[in-house]
């Protein structure tokens, strides 16, 4: 079966303040299929958020950020689509969910309106946009949902503005979900709730996930697959349950080394020598 | 939200007080034409430098005293007692038209009924006009002159501030070298040398245009610097990337999403100010490079109190355009700091 994304050799530049060129993802390939969960992990300035970002072409325009290479999402590739065409794609075939929900929605609004915009942005003849919305926000387990359409994010708490942010980017019924941590800011047992929230709808859609994570225990629980990025490459990349039982990389070694464990003390985190990481790859400051 | 901005206002005292004063300033401005007992340019050379009438009940009727001038020379003018003419309310007199035009009536709030017994509220000036019909008559120039000015203003300021702070990079640059390029120029200078470049053949609808086209000229650049940067913050927030990522074009963008955010500050912003704008308009009138006579505005009507009859002679009446206009300015800036309490409480205000 074709893939539904297939990302190939992707290269992202950016410019700094001096012009001078930086390479922040080199060389990236992978793919992704329908229902299925891929987790990306690696840690804080790895690529992973550009890369999910990249997908729709969300970067500052060129010269400030450049990215080469192919993205192949229905027979086309993204790369070369217009910027019209592209805000086709955004919000209806592929759709977001961000880290901070509290600052992905805008305070102004009611959350309401806010998903209410996005149908009527992909379905302009839709007649019961509202009738929609609030069966969405049903989906997403938000009680009362009639009542909820009219609050404002601030009346929200963060497990509910991170279901409302779910609830926006579903209505569309998207082919590829984009979680950039989804989960980072809630508290443990919110994760859990979102993260099995996620998998229903995975299961009721058959939606594809790139979830970005630096949690372990969500990777276990939920990905299919897990590929680990190190300074823009990928490290390693593997079924989930292989790799984290099996990490062969001295990378993913030392990140699955770093998760704190119940009943071990721990004083200093595992550390690499990142010159043994790049040897042989040439090329890559 | 207007609602509820409206109760904010009114659980104020100065708040209401602001409100409710500028509320009878603009809806006096547009009934001038039926509160004015007369039009603003209807002489009587018989009768200048007229003291404010005396006004009293008497036989079943409101009565305007008669007066009668004893120096020439200082225009000294003394009752003629027993003399007298009634009032009347509600009586046909000249034509006019309200609210541009809509409406036709020719009822007048308030006639002396004997032509030979003017009625000056007022007083009346060196040629006899009434002052506080041409204070009526020259609010609606003062006041809608800071409103139209305003809007073009932020319309201005949002285009270009917005769009430079949403897209930065060289339109950015560009936009705002211009800004600090206008901004450096000190205002009442770039505002004389503007209105003094162009022609003085107006008449009196042009030239207050022409006011209101340099008055936000001289005004937007500071307005668009803000905006440019509560935009370029903005725009990093990540609704805006969310917004994108459902995909939504840049003009709903900036519509539907950063302009709303921005609506607090502008509406302090422009409550604020208005004064300049009527400000503006008092000084280019005052040095003659406003609106001209016949027509009436405060500013104007302000630059013939300076002679030097009237102070030496004291002819307090005259001085009334400036009373409103500091009146006006005092209650939208109360209004401001009023509304910068409401919307931003955090901030206190420095009163």
């Amino acid at each position: 079966m074709e893939p539904l994304l297939c990302v190939d050799r992707l290269k992202i530049q950016f410019q700094n303040a001096q012009r001078e060129s930086q390479t922040v993802v080199n060389e990236l390939s992978f793919e992704i299929s329908a229902g299925e969960t891929l987790a990306v992990v690696g840690e804080s300035g790895s690529g992973k958020s550009v890369t999910a970002l990249s997908l729709t072409r969300l970067l500052p325009p060129s010269p400030q950020c450049q990215i080469k290479g192919k993205i192949h999402f229905q027979q086309q590739n993204l790369l070369d689509l217009s910027s019209r065409a592209l805000r086709k794609i955004r919000g209806k075939h592929i759709a977001y969910v961000f880290q901070e929900p509290s600052t992905s929605l805008n305070p102004v609004f009611t959350v309401g309106f806010q998903i209410a915009e996005t149908i009527k942005q992909h379905f302009p003849r839709e007649r019961e946009v509202k009738k929609r919305v609030i069966t969405a926000l049903g989906d997403v387990g938000i009680p009362n949902p009639e009542q909820r359409y009219q609050s404002y994010p601030h009346q929200l708490s963060g497990g509910m503005q991170q279901r409302v942010m779910i609830a926006m980017a579903l209505v569309c019924q998207p082919d590829l979900l984009i979680a950039d941590e989804p989960t980072t800011a809630l508290d443990v047992t919110i994760q859990k709730q979102i993260i099995d929230l996620l998998k229903s709808v995975q299961t009721q859609y058959g939606t594809a996930i790139m979830l970005i994570t630096h949690n372990f225990g969500i990777v276990k629980n939920f990905a299919h697959h897990v590929q680990v990025m190190y300074r823009g490459r990928i490290v390693e990349s593997g079924e989930t349950e292989s790799l984290l039982q099996n990490p062969q990389h001295p990378y993913t070694q030392a990140l699955i080394e770093c998760i704190p464990k119940l009943g071990k003390q721990q004083k200093r985190l595992t550390t690499i020598d990142h010159h043994l990481i790049n040897q042989g790859k040439g090329g890559f400051p | 939200m207007t609602k509820s901005l409206l109760t904010e206002i009114f659980r104020r005292p100065l708040g209401a007080f602001s409100f409710l004063l500028l509320g009878l300033l603009y809806g006096s401005a547009l009934l001038a034409p039926f509160i004015a007992p007369q039009t603003y340019q209807q002489q009587r050379l018989k009768s200048p430098y007229h003291p404010p009438t005396k006004i009293f009940y008497d036989q079943g009727s409101w009565r305007v005293q008669k007066y009668q001038r004893t120096d020439l020379a200082t225009a000294t003018y003394s009752p003629v007692p027993q003399s007298s003419a009634p009032l009347c309310f509600f009586a046909p007199g000249p034509r006019y038209s309200l609210l541009g035009g809509i409406l036709q009536w020719d009822r007048h709030l308030i006639q002396s009924t004997d032509p030979e017994v003017p009625l000056y509220l007022l007083g009346s000036d060196s040629t006899g006009r009434d002052v506080f019909s041409r204070l009526l008559y020259g609010s609606r120039v003062s006041l809608t002159l800071g409103i139209i000015g305003l809007s073009i203003t932020m319309i201005m300021g949002f285009l270009i501030g917005g769009l430079s702070g949403y897209y930065g990079g060289f339109y950015d640059n560009l936009s705002m070298r211009l800004v600090e390029f206008l901004i450096a120029i000190p205002g009442l200078y770039l505002l004389l040398a503007l209105r003094s470049s162009l022609s003085s053949y107006f008449n009196s609808q042009e030239m207050m245009f022409l006011i209101v086209a340099v008055l936000a000229f001289v005004g937007w650049p500071a307005t668009a610097r803000i905006l440019r940067g509560m935009t370029l913050s903005l725009r990093n927030c990540s609704f805006v990337l969310a917004a994108e990522s459902m995909g939504q074009s840049t003009g709903k963008i900036l519509t539907k999403h950063i302009l709303p955010n921005l609506l607090s500050y502008l509406l302090v912003t422009a409550t604020l100010s208005i004064p300049g704008y009527i400000l503006g308009e008092a000084a280019l009138s005052f040095l003659g490079l406003g609106i001209q006579e016949p027509y009436a505005s405060w500013g104007l009507m302000l630059s013939q109190a300076q002679g030097m009859k009237v102070f030496k002679l004291n002819f307090w009446w005259l001085l009334t355009p400036g009373l409103l206009i500091f009146l006006t300015v005092l209650s939208f800036n109360l209004l401001g700091d009023v509304l910068t309490d409401i919307v931003n409480p955090k901030e206190k205000s420095r009163t």
